[in-house]
């Protein structure tokens, strides 16, 4: 005897409690802070801060802890905290050219005003399981400039800009940024809200177009002007006083992506670029933000285009992950109510088949 | 409600948005309820529950529900379904709201692929949550596109599927969200709710609101209006029948669900609408798996879908 399905509030509550548990793991390994999240899987909280768009080490970290460590579930938290936050302004628009710099790199340049400077990376060390790490080795402490030497690097972009081979990135007008969390955005999106939907896009998602892109899906010809990793002051004008004050630093990562452009009928021959910023170190995802952001503009450059990376609507409507995994996820909630209409509809056209089959044989018959 | 008033839940607004938030939103209804079956974009926020599990909906709930307001959440027209419990515990615990599992006690109905099967009143609203506003997107992915179709009332499109459809199957093939025709004007996505719910949207005499939150969409039908379900003289709407009642209250004329019993093909069919199958088993209906199944001709003739 069928007895309807009751009692789905307590088997909800019971599935959270067992989540807790085993959220804790065993019991006789030290339970994790948020402290060492943060402090040791830093890159883990940032790429949960930038997709997040949320800049808060400490509730990155206690979201990954609370997530399981699964990421995309972690941004999901930070945004529905972040939701609820008030707003009460934005910032001056930060100057990355004064960001203390902890790694700076240009490929274009073999040596240019405020050098290389590597900063810690994972580049060159060779992928080998360390299991020095496992055992707890003590770690070699590293080589520190004295602190009169701040390095002074002017971005290389600017460098280009003094010779006109680079086009010129100036604001139209002093009109606040649109805000894509706050307003509806429509197609075609301006550059500005399109960026902001790229830096909290999903860095797997990002990096696949970014990549289709150099294998020949919407070419842009790119170099690597420049990848900048460290500390901006961010400001802020409050009405009453009427002059910037200092709310904070935040970690950042900035690329410039320097393009080819053959020019047009009433253009010279110009480099373009291809921007990418986040929160921390994401350098992956700088870079395959900035080839992207790059692919987007072919339209504005009369490229030929049609490949995916330049398709704004595909690109800025599935690159989400929040949204993306909401979606696909969410086919796992019943849906038996529509399949019943299904199964109607195939059972009915199943037995017209049939007869229709049998009519055949019969007039076959006679 | 002032900004001020704080819900049951420490550190969070009543029904959990903020004031400014909400004001947004009901500027957004206002609108749809103006232009009916129109979709108006709206600045959907990042809800604490998944995207595609009923977002857009909690928003308009949200925007619009009050004290006094008594909320009902169903999910495939039942109560229990995990997601419909977990949204009435949102507001629950939110906005202290009383909530009922009654159609006709609610002055709020969420719903997630259902419209209830008693006739809903003047006063009453209800909330759908809404995958996919545009009725038009598989048959055009792009939303500038779409746009443009709809402010030139272009449904070429959409008839055409209809047609090839009867041309391929015989059958208009879509079984659930149903394309409609909205006030002579809009053709709208009535959400994933069977076709058979469909009749239920014309000249309803209750507000019916959509929200969609990841496409950050919200439409609506407002009360008394015409709805009309796409289709051709010579292949009329038609809603699908079931050839057995409900198996536990002998209800006709109503949505069912199918209920698998053994792997030698038993089956049971029994209501969808399990709010509305327990109202009819505490007055005393029966049905063929009842244990009290008072046989053939018990329950006196009366029709379910009698309103």
């Amino acid at each position: 005897m069928y007895v309807a399905v009751k009692g789905g509030e307590a088997a909800i509550d019971n599935a959270h409690t067992l989540l807790a548990h085993t959220r804790r793991g065993a019991p006789e390994v030290p339970e994790i802070t948020p402290a060492q999240i943060a402090g040791q899987l830093t890159l883990a909280a940032e790429r949960v801060m930038a997709e997040g768009s949320l800049y808060d080490p400490a509730l990155a970290a206690l979201a990954i802890k609370q997530a399981r460590g699964d990421l995309v579930e972690a941004i999901f938290l930070v945004r529905a905290f972040r939701t609820t936050l008030p707003r009460f302004g934005q910032s001056v628009p930060l100057d990355t050219s004064a960001m203390a710099i902890e790694r700076r790199i240009s490929a274009t340049y073999k040596d240019l005003p405020g050098g290389q400077v590597l900063g810690p990376t994972f580049d060159y060390t060779h992928r080998l399981i360390d299991f020095l790490l496992e055992a707890g080795a003590e770690v070699p402490e590293p080589a520190r400039a004295d602190a009169g030497d701040a390095v002074v690097a002017p971005r290389v972009t600017d460098l280009l800009d003094g010779e006109s081979l680079i086009e010129r990135e100036t604001r139209a007008d002093d009109a606040p940024a649109p805000d894509i969390t706050r307003e509806p955005m429509e197609f075609p999106a301006s550059r500005d809200q399109r960026l902001q939907v790229l830096a909290r896009g999903d860095e797997g998602f990002l990096l696949a177009l970014g990549y289709s892109t150099q294998r020949g899906y919407g070419r842009t010809h790119p170099f690597v002007g420049e990848i900048r990793f460290g500390e901006v002051a961010v400001e802020f004008v409050p009405e009453e006083l009427g002059f910037p004050v200092p709310l904070g630093n935040v970690r950042l990562t900035e690329c410039q992506m320097v393009n080819q452009f053959t020019g047009s009928a009433d253009k010279p021959p110009q480099f373009t670029r291809g921007y990418g910023l986040v929160f921390g170190q994401g350098e992956r995802k700088a870079m395959a933000m900035s080839l992207v952001d790059r692919a987007l503009r072919a339209h504005e450059f009369g490229e030929e285009s049609g490949a995916p990376a330049q398709d704004e609507e595909f690109v800025l409507s599935h690159c989400d992950n929040v949204q993306a995994t909401g979606f696909v996820e969410h086919l796992k909630l019943p849906h038996y109510v529509d399949f019943q209409a299904e199964l109607e509809l195939v059972r009915r056209m199943r037995a017209e088949y049939a007869a229709r089959e049998e009519r055949v044989e019969e007039e076959a018959r006679e | 409600m002032s900004a001020a008033e704080t819900g049951p839940t420490h550190g969070y607004n009543f029904a959990y948005l903020d004031e400014q938030t909400k004001r947004m939103i009901r500027r957004a209804i206002l609108k749809a309820v103006a232009i009916p079956g129109y979709q108006v974009p709206f600045a959907s926020r990042e809800m604490p529950m998944p995207y595609g599990w009923g977002t857009g909906g909690v928003q308009v709930t949200a925007a619009i529900i009050g004290r006094c307001d008594t909320l009902k959440v169903i999910d495939q027209g039942s109560d229990d379904t995990t997601n419909a419990v977990s949204i009435r515990k949102f507001f629950a615990k939110t906005a202290g709201v009383a909530t009922t599992t009654h159609t006709a006690e609610a002055t709020i109905i969420q719903t997630r692929h259902r419209i209830p099967e008693h006739t809903l009143k003047a006063g009453q609203i209800l909330v759908y949550q809404v995958p996919i506003p545009e009725p038009l997107r598989f048959l055009e992915p792009r939303e500038t596109e779409t746009r443009r179709l709809h402010a030139l009332k272009d449904y070429g499109l959409m008839q055409v599927k209809l047609y090839e459809d009867i041309a391929r199957h015989g059958h208009i093939a879509t079984t659930y969200a149903y394309p409609v025709e909205v006030a002579g004007r809009y053709v709208m996505d009535p959400s994933p709710i069977p076709k058979f719910d469909n009749p239920k949207m014309n000249m309803s005499e209750a507000l019916q609101l959509f929200g969609a939150g990841r496409e950050k969409r919200i439409y609506a039908v407002p009360p008394h209006t015409n709805v009309r379900s796409l289709d051709f003289e010579d292949h009329p709407f038609r809603v699908q029948q079931f050839a057995t009642p409900c198996a536990l209250c002998g209800a006709e004329g109503v949505y069912l669900d199918e209920v698998v019993l053994d792997d030698r093909g038993g089956r049971m069919f029994v209501c969808s609408d399990t709010d509305f199958c327990e109202e009819r088993r505490a007055q005393g209906f029966t049905g063929t798996m009842s244990p009290d199944w008072k046989g053939e001709g018990a329950n006196g003739g009366r029709q379910a879908n009698e309103r």
